[in-house]
């Protein structure tokens, strides 16, 4: 089979993604592994997502939703249940209930979304039993499944899903006992601590993590302590929570597997690195949402993807894109998203800060911002003017303090 | 002498990792009436599930002791075994690393061991010829003892695949049976006693592992004490495959191998083993410590200083039987006619597994008992695993497809798992999460089942007819998901 723009995944990024290159008049093929389209988007069934993107307020499903009205009034061909096995060059293997294909494509773009870091990733000592997953897990068993994890809950970690389903459990009957966070702040929205915690008297734990986990068979206790500044739990702090569930809402890694051994990656986000066009170190493959960088919010997810799908579009035509600028990360900069600029779009600078920041200065070529309470969680989001990047031969992104 | 089977010996192995099996499926090779009864609800789940994997080449053990008989004949043995019950041994070969100049006498020791023992292909590499070998190596070794017949299996795909095949030439599995009695009567074994009911035997295989011990004292018979020797380990992403091609040894001490570095069937890396001597009280103490996998990693840092600690998917602990006089004790009883005891199966025990069984039936049972061994004319050696089909040709797997489409719907998306592989694993015995996860890797890739642990859920649920909430992670009441959110 041969298509012009083949995207991978067929969440917020790539429905957006198809879109845009649908747009541009080439054939587009969209990818997605899971029965329906949407992405995790399916599963999130509380609301706040689209105030940027659709301008008002929607639940997961229901953005979604949308997505899926706007992709289905264009010529796109969706294949759901479909899995990459191996991407080579601009030729793709896929295997479903139809078959083991190839297809051949003119460029692609990769929007495969994130995946939740693993609980055994983070090597807390102890025992295995069952009653133990991730954030996501727990939403998928309450809103797709219609199945509880359990009776009592402990949180470790406050991303913004942890704090989802710690309402989220609390409104269906699960005993929410806390949510422990190791840094001294909390690593979701600041909306999210209220509406998830607060307005629930469920306590957070901040500078504390779990030390250990008990059961033989399910999950019976869980012993949390407090932790220095490098993170080592303190001795004579240990509280022991009696739960039956532990959920894990330790952060996003974004899904690269399939392109990490060709592409390069961006050292920051742990993603693909793009430029602010979408496009990767290789020429042909562009990418768009989670996969290059965690975002806040989904509109951001779709905008970049509509971006990342247009060029791949133009790429798979023809045109002549300019060539990019690197972006480097420099002082207090955690996260930075893209990772080189070209002229043949505008830049919208995505960062992450690497403390919390009262005053801050951002700066970028000729561009100068000043900022105020930064937080590592709260991703900065900034259009930088071209103007003020003319000129350069590369570019850095720092916040200083003020 | 007179059998209860009527004309067939009526055997009972205590036990189903992997020695248990592959002694049960030997039995069946003569005719036996075999049953195997195991505590824990799937096979291997004992020592057999948590340990290194290795396929040993044979130079450790000292000469003259049952250890180095029977691991470099086991090693040897696992070319054909794992051709007849389809499981995967990958020879990567080993090398034992040498800092200076006293480590290089011990691996000349174990050079001289190793020919004793009959070990081919030994030889000892420089620093540089080493280096070009493993790149990732830290560049202050001088030396490396290569081996080239070591190798990796899964351990407990050994021991289903024997007990797969066992049942297919007539014995018989209990699961979730705890053995609680052994009756004796004219020191004759008589029956087995679970806490599920009854099992009439003449014979009696006690290849209860770390329990070896407690079930030899429920029939009077001799034993060796055991107790739990504790590994850590910790397990890195696939990715970092491409870092590791053999297995890596420190020059052992006196009580251990060290802490190695092991690239697994499926690429993900293996570290450790810590050797941490617990009570004999402490037999199920599976848990893992802060101390054990802080000095996991310090170790591998001197073996390979690079590994990426960052793509790290999990943690585990394993028991190891431990015994006094470290050498396996496989005998019959003298007290207790047709009591056999096959414990204290320490390192190298996955090694020798298949070597035992032979050693066992052909050694123990047939010339120091006397039970005249009659070639079972029906008995199949083949055993065909299950077909993972991503490791096929795009062209066979579409043939397989076109035919099932369920063979086309990837379940697990790391591992590339397909639905018809997790129905044939529910099929060949697959209970529980774990159960499938040991038999066809299904939530074992990258996101450690987070995405499909409720797809793999839902083909059980529905294979097996039963709610979601019925479903267990494991053995026991490991249940995973509590009542529906509303009716």
């Amino acid at each position: 089979m041969r298509t012009d723009v083949l995207v991978i995944g067929g969440g917020a990024a790539g429905m957006g993604a198809a879109i845009a290159a649908a747009k541009e008049g080439v054939k587009v093929t969209l990818l997605e592994r899971e029965e329906k389209t949407g992405g995790i988007l399916n599963q999130c069934i509380h609301n706040g997502f689209g105030l940027h993107y659709f301008k008002e307020e929607l639940t997961g499903p229901e953005y979604a939703e949308r997505l899926k009205k706007i992709l289905g009034e264009y010529d796109i061909d969706v294949v759901t249940d479909s899995v990459v096995k191996v991407i080579k060059n601009k030729k793709v293997v896929t295997v479903s209930c139809d078959g083991v294909k190839e297809i051949e494509t003119s460029s692609i773009v990769f929007a495969t979304g994130a995946r939740e870091k693993p609980f055994g990733a983070l090597m807390i000592p102890g025992d295995r039993p069952s009653g133990i997953f991730t954030a996501g897990v727990v939403q998928k068993f309450i809103n797709i499944e219609n199945r509880l994890p359990g009776k009592r809950a402990l949180i470790l970690g406050s991303g913004d899903i942890g704090l989802i389903m710690a309402r989220r459990l609390t409104l269906e009957g699960v005993e929410v006992v806390g949510v422990v966070e190791r840094m001294p702040y909390p690593g979701g929205l600041a909306r999210n601590i209220r509406q998830c915690l607060e307005d629930f008297d469920i306590p957070l734990y901040l500078s504390s993590t779990v030390v250990e986990v008990r059961g033989k068979e399910r999950l019976e206790k869980v012993v949390v302590a407090k932790v220095d500044e490098a993170f080592n739990p303190i001795p004579g702090t240990e509280k022991t929570f009696k739960v039956d569930t532990l959920v894990l809402s330790a952060g996003l890694l974004p899904m690269v597997s399939l392109v990490s051994d060709f592409a390069t990656l961006n050292g920051t986000s742990g993603g693909l690195a793009t430029s602010n066009i979408g496009q990767s170190s290789v020429e042909w493959l562009f990418g768009a949402g989670n996969s290059t960088v965690v975002y806040d919010l989904v509109d951001y997810v779709t905008i970049e993807g509509e971006r990342a799908g247009k060029f791949a579009a133009l790429y798979a035509k023809g045109e002549k894109l300019s060539e990019k600028i690197p972006i480097e990360p420099g002082e207090n900069v955690r996260v930075l998203h893209p990772r080189w600029y070209s002229k043949d779009d505008g830049l919208t600078i995505y960062t992450r800060v690497s403390k919390p920041i009262e005053k801050a200065k951002l700066v970028i070529g000729n561009y100068e911002r000043t900022l105020t309470n930064l937080m590592p969680s709260e991703m900065v989001v900034l259009k930088v003017p071209a103007r003020y990047l003319e000129g350069f031969n590369k570019l850095e992104v720092s916040i200083k303090e003020v | 002498m007179e059998f209860v089977g009527g004309g067939r010996v009526k055997g009972v192995v205590i036990g189903a990792g992997i020695v248990g099996s592959l002694i049960a499926r030997e039995l069946t090779r003569y005719g036996f009436d075999v049953s195997i009864i195991e505590k824990e609800a799937d096979i291997g789940w004992g020592v057999t599930k948590a340990n290194s994997g290795i396929v040993h080449a044979g130079y450790d053990d000292e000469p003259g002791t049952l250890r180095a008989a029977l691991c470099a004949k086991g090693n040897a043995m696992y070319e054909k075994l794992s051709k007849e019950l389809d499981f995967k041994v990958k020879r990567t070969g080993s090398f034992v690393v040498a800092f200076n100049d006293e480590e290089l006498e011990i691996l000349k020791e174990l050079i001289k061991r190793g020919e004793t023992n009959g070990v081919p292909d030994l030889k000892i590499l420089d620093r540089d010829d080493a280096l070009s070998m493993e790149p990732h190596l830290n560049p202050e070794i001088k030396y490396a003892l290569y081996a080239p017949t070591a190798g990796v299996i899964f351990p407990w795909d050994v021991a289903i695949a024997a007990v797969e095949n066992a049942t297919a030439n007539g014995a018989k599995l209990f699961l979730n049976e705890k053995v609680v009695d052994i009756e004796v009567k004219d020191g004759r074994v008589k029956k087995v006693i679970t806490d599920k009911g009854e099992h009439e035997a003449d014979l009696v295989i006690n290849a209860a592992g770390l329990y070896g011990d407690e079930i030899a004292r429920m029939a009077g018979a001799e034993h060796v004490p055991i107790h739990p020797r504790k590994g850590e380990y910790i397990i890195l992403d696939n990715k970092v495959s491409k870092m590791v091609k053999r297995v890596i040894f420190p020059t052992p001490s006196k009580k251990s191998k060290g802490i190695l570095v092991v690239p697994t069937l499926t690429g993900e890396v293996l570290l450790g083993p810590t050797a941490q001597d617990l009570p004999p009280e402490m037999k199920d103490n599976l848990s893992t410590t802060a101390e054990g996998l802080n000095f996991v990693k310090e170790k591998v840092i001197k073996l390979m200083p690079n590994l990426p600690f960052n793509k790290t998917l999990k943690t585990f602990a394993g028991l190891r039987p431990e015994s006094p006089q470290k050498d396996f004790f496989i005998k019959k009883s003298d007290k207790v006619w047709g009591f056999v005891n096959v414990i204290a199966i320490r390192s190298p025990g996955l090694t020798a597994a298949p070597a035992i069984a032979k050693y066992v039936v052909e050694k123990v049972i047939e010339e120091d008992m006397g039970i005249t061994l009659e070639k079972n004319e029906s008995f199949n050696p083949i055993r065909k695993g299950i077909t993972h089909f991503a490791d096929l040709p795009p062209e066979e797997w579409n043939e397989i497809i076109k035919k099932d489409p369920k063979a086309g719907k990837i379940i697990c998306f790391c591992n590339k798992v397909t639905e018809r592989e997790v129905i044939e694993a529910i099929k060949r015995g697959a209970r529980t999460l774990d159960g499938i996860k040991f038999r066809t890797r299904a939530m074992a890739g990258r996101c450690q089942a987070n995405f499909c642990t409720t797809r793999v859920m839902r083909v059980l649920a529905r294979e097996l007819g039963v709610d979601m909430s019925e479903i267990m992670l494991k053995s026991g009441n490991s249940w995973v998901v509590d009542g529906k959110v509303r009716r």
